[in-house]
């Protein structure tokens, strides 16, 4: 990652680096460092004094039957948006790459979503199926189903699941339609003179070397569910009703700041810290493959 | 393509403009609502077609008096405005700098820094919540603009976006540059920074929407209205949901939060699509 | 106007790499030095030591007497042109030419001045506000040559400029800087790995190999009294014959008995030695009379290129390979058995240990 020709300085490079640096330390190395440490500890009743003890924290928090349910929450949340945001948006860009005519318009139309911030998407869908005001609730009402999310946790779930996906699914067709531009045309042909028919071209020769793209997108996906979406939990639900939408860090949230347990925040932290960093490394380690595909 | 088959086309028109239909639905839902008079949007099913309130509305939401917490809707654009370029402009400016000290020199720690950088990216807000919010109470940033944007400013992905793009820099670019007598500091400014345009236009883009649709923290880091972002101001005005909430001008102040992002990318639309997909190599 | 002097140059990479291995070299004021060589012989590498865009490991270099060791590439008051053409992207022809003498601090008028001065030279005219995108790979090579020129240095430092050009474009551009080089006299460095472009351009040329510079001299030197088999081997097309051989008091004697008498004023040998003897294609002739010896061969292909005719053939005596350039109006057919003879004084002979000129 050197380069051969680089300029004979001592001095600038650590100014040019400096900013970077100074931030990167006091507000992520040391409040990374600081809540590796809050883990350990646990504050005494009194808040005066805190004392190390160990492990406990985790021990607390993974025996946590809320935690475990925060946990379901977030994987079934996590991989229901990916899903629908991937298939849904898959869909959009064979779609758009078929037609010659108004490719652009569409696109256009289609990334709107993006620019939306996840708590206002998730208003959004709150107006369209909140049962006092929301058209689409009165309807699904008038239909003879039983629309509450504020008191059924599923529909809440399906509520917090549809607004996240719909946000994310703009990022996902814009990739989903470069990874198909990016399919030699010739490729196509040659499967059609062999005699494939359009579906079958799909499955045999667009589908296998859209994987790599697709894979990407699964992890990115994913990480937006975890993270991102704090938003919408946040500014929908509240994690409720009866903490059927509590993901993991909205329980972060609410533990540290609403309910003021330092410890088991911290270490609710850590755990999370974890997974991020494994989702990373899948990430980086699928960058490299990326490049033997492309 | 290899067959012309209008049914086919006509089958992919169908379903994008199906697929159109439900990402723009609730957009246009709420831009017809913002139209309506508050008891009219109160009582489902809603008109479908925009009402005559338009004026009114955003007269209002403007006009009002404080219409959120005693602030007005003007102040929470600034504030949202603000933050979201000081990130957005502070992201670019030290990425660049950090890209150049790593790609253009050669010097002690080099690397050590680069993985510093690199490992921001497994420590997102979310993971260090608490010990971040206390180092701002510590630093006095609570309610500040600096409190609400300095530690978003740092950037791994930018860096990696620059470093990518400088890595591609001949160089007999920069041994030309020498030989014509430009020193680290003008071959940045004459030569690097200007073939550099087209990536701050493209990650200026990104980093604006990032900047604009911030939520968990100004949530941590304002407790006085008058420093709210437009977003955590909405999220107040909904929350305490009772029969005064003026919804008219809830869905007008939806609109407005969402005007500046969606036409940032819209008019943007190349360097946007550039943007992310290069972000993400 | 200046001297370049290169004394005991050496260059060792970090991991112990000696890519150049003590050269010693003193260009005149206004010659034309071309360093000539196969990858990775290191001649760019000397080149850019010159140009002070490498370090010089030990020895010294001189431009104008003076010693530039520690000087920067900028205060060198040299000028360089790349083999890419390095030209900034995003600056007019004009800014490009202009870029150094604005860092240089000169007036507005002045720079004008020798960027209109320097673009009629090189019909650049019409392009100045072009882009370097906007323009051919030769258009390109002369903005390149622009930028060197308007700066007017001391020394011209040319690395590989015309090796991204087609066949047709380069040989026009050969000429284009041979003719610029009579007209502005500038002291020239100028790195190829192609002969023709050696040849043609060179005062003097250095011969470089595995960062030794196996002979300096003029091309005609080169050519004549090439001073290495290397050296040999690498000038000239086709490549100069290269025959195992023994030398004798009376003469050279082939493998198989073959007999060539001793060139005059080669000293003999007073005892016997193994060498290697080395013939030009275009000096062996089939007119027995305009040359000495008699080399009996057996015609195996024959390449017809209209002007000439090249044999490819074996001794008849030992199997040895030999090629010869005849003239195309030569009647030859394959399986034919024919008796060369060598031009006289184009005998080389070289030590079959160290590959030296004897």
């Amino acid at each position: 990652m050197s380069r051969r020709v680089v300029f004979p300085n001592r001095v600038l490079p650590y100014l040019l680096l400096a900013p970077q640096v100074a931030i990167t330390l006091v507000f992520f190395f040391w409040p990374a460092f600081q809540a590796v440490r809050q883990s350990l500890y646990r504050d005494d009743p009194f808040g005066f004094s805190s004392r190390f003890v160990g492990l406990a924290n985790f021990e607390l928090v993974l025996s946590d039957p809320n935690y475990i349910n925060s946990l379901k929450v977030t994987v079934i949340f996590s991989l229901s948006v990916a899903v629908l945001a991937l298939v849904a948006a898959l869909l959009l860009a064979v779609m758009a790459d078929r037609v010659v005519r108004g490719k652009r318009i569409y696109q256009t139309l289609l990334i709107w979503p993006y620019a939306v911030a996840p708590a206002i998407a998730g208003m959004l869908w709150l107006f369209l199926f909140s049962p006092a005001m929301g058209t689409l609730a009165v309807m699904l009402r008038d239909t003879g189903y039983d629309w509450n999310p504020l008191l059924n946790g599923d529909q809440a779930m399906a509520m917090v699941v549809g607004a996240a996906a719909w946000k994310q699914i703009s990022y996902n067709f814009l990739f989903f339609l470069a990874g198909l531009q990016a399919i030699p045309k010739s490729l196509i042909e040659a499967a059609a003179i062999d005699g494939a028919g359009p579906a079958k071209r799909f499955w045999t020769i667009v589908f296998p070397l859209l994987s790599p793209t697709s894979f990407f997108l699964l992890v990115v996906n994913t990480v937006y569910a975890f993270f991102d979406t704090f938003g919408i939990i946040h500014a929908v639900t509240g994690g409720g009703p009866a903490r059927a939408t509590e993901t993991l860090v909205y329980k972060v949230y609410n533990d540290g700041f609403v309910n003021l347990n330092l410890g088991a925040s911290s270490a609710q932290s850590v755990i999370l810290m974890a997974i991020v960093i494994t989702l990373t490394v899948i990430q980086f380690k699928y960058v490299e493959r990326r490049v033997h595909y492309a | 393509m290899i067959e012309k088959r209008p049914i086919g086309a006509l089958l992919a028109h169908f379903i994008l403009i199906i697929g159109i239909l439900i990402v723009a639905f609730p957009i246009y839902y709420t831009f017809v609502a913002s139209t309506l008079t508050s008891p009219e949007i109160m009582a489902p099913p809603m008109p479908l077609l925009p009402g005559g309130h338009f004026l009114e509305n955003y007269g209002g939401a403007f006009g009002g008096i404080g219409t959120i917490g005693g602030v007005g809707v003007g102040r929470l654009l600034l504030n949202t405005t603000i933050v979201a370029l000081t990130i957005a402009i502070g992201k670019i400016i030290i990425s660049i700098l950090s890209a150049y000290a790593i790609v253009f020199f050669s010097f002690p720690g080099r690397m050590l820094f680069f993985w510093m950088i690199f490992i921001t990216l497994m420590l997102p807000v979310e993971v260090r919540i608490l010990p971040t919010y206390q180092v701002i109470v510590d630093l006095g940033l609570i309610d500040t603009y600096t409190g609400l944007t300095l530690p978003l400013i740092a950037s791994a992905t930018a860096t990696f976006l620059f470093r990518q793009f400088f890595m591609t820099i001949p160089d007999e670019l920069i041994e030309a540059a020498r030989i014509d007598g430009a020193g680290p500091v003008r071959f940045f400014k004459d030569i690097l920074l200007p073939l550099s345009y087209t990536n701050i236009a493209a990650l200026f883009v990104i980093l604006f929407i990032y900047g604009w649709t911030q939520y968990l923290w100004p949530l941590l880091i304002t407790n006085d209205n008058n420093m709210n972002t437009i977003i955590i101001g909405l999220r107040k005005m909904i929350s305490f949901v009772d029969a005064d909430t003026q919804w008219n001008l809830v869905m007008a102040i939806t609109i407005l939060a969402m005007v500046p992002p969606i036409a940032v990318v819209v008019l943007m639309q190349r360097w946007f699509v550039k943007g992310l997909v290069d972000s993400e190599k | 106007m200046a001297e370049v002097g290169i004394r005991g140059v050496r260059k060792t990479y970090a991991g112990g790499f000696e890519a150049i291995k003590g050269i010693d070299c003193a260009v005149g004021d206004g010659e034309f030095l071309v360093m000539l060589g196969p990858s990775g012989c290191g001649k760019s590498t000397l080149l850019r030591m010159v140009a002070g865009l490498e370090t010089i490991s030990a020895g010294e270099v001189s431009i104008g007497g003076r010693v530039v060791n520690d000087l920067e590439p900028k205060d060198r008051d040299i000028a360089m042109v790349f083999q890419n053409y390095a030209l900034y992207p995003h600056m007019t022809v004009y800014d490009n030419m202009a870029y150094g003498l604005k860092i240089r601090g000169m007036s507005k008028a002045d720079i004008e001045s020798r960027v209109h001065k320097a673009s009629d030279i090189l019909e650049l005219r019409p392009f100045l506000d072009r882009r370097p995108r906007q323009l051919s790979g030769g258009q390109r090579q002369r903005v390149a040559m622009g930028r060197a020129i308007v700066r007017e240095p001391k020394v011209f430092l040319f690395d590989e400029p015309l090796s991204n050009l087609d066949a047709k474009l380069r040989t026009q551009m050969r000429v284009e800087i041979n003719r610029l080089q009579d007209r502005l006299g500038i002291t020239s460095l100028y790195v190829t790995h192609d002969q023709v472009e050696a040849m043609t351009l060179a005062d003097r040329m250095m011969v470089m190999n595995g960062g030794v510079a196996e002979q300096i001299g003029t091309p005609m030197e080169v050519y004549h009294r090439p001073a290495s088999t290397f050296v040999a081997g690498f000038i000239g097309s086709p490549a100069m014959n290269f025959l195992p051989a023994r030398l004798t008091a009376s003469g050279v004697e082939l493998n198989g008995g073959h007999a060539v008498p001793l060139p005059a004023g080669s000293g003999g040998a007073s005892a016997a030695r193994e060498i290697t003897l080395g013939i030009r294609p275009e000096h062996l002739t089939l007119e027995s009379g305009q040359g000495i010896g008699d080399i009996a061969v057996k015609v195996e292909l024959i390449e017809a290129l209209g002007a000439d005719t090249v044999v490819h053939a074996r001794l008849t005596s030992s199997g040895d390979p030999l090629l010869a350039r005849l003239p195309g109006s030569a009647r030859v057919s394959n399986g034919d058995t024919l008796h060369f003879a060598i031009t006289p004084g184009e005998v080389h002979l070289f030590d079959r240990q160290t590959g030296r000129r004897l």
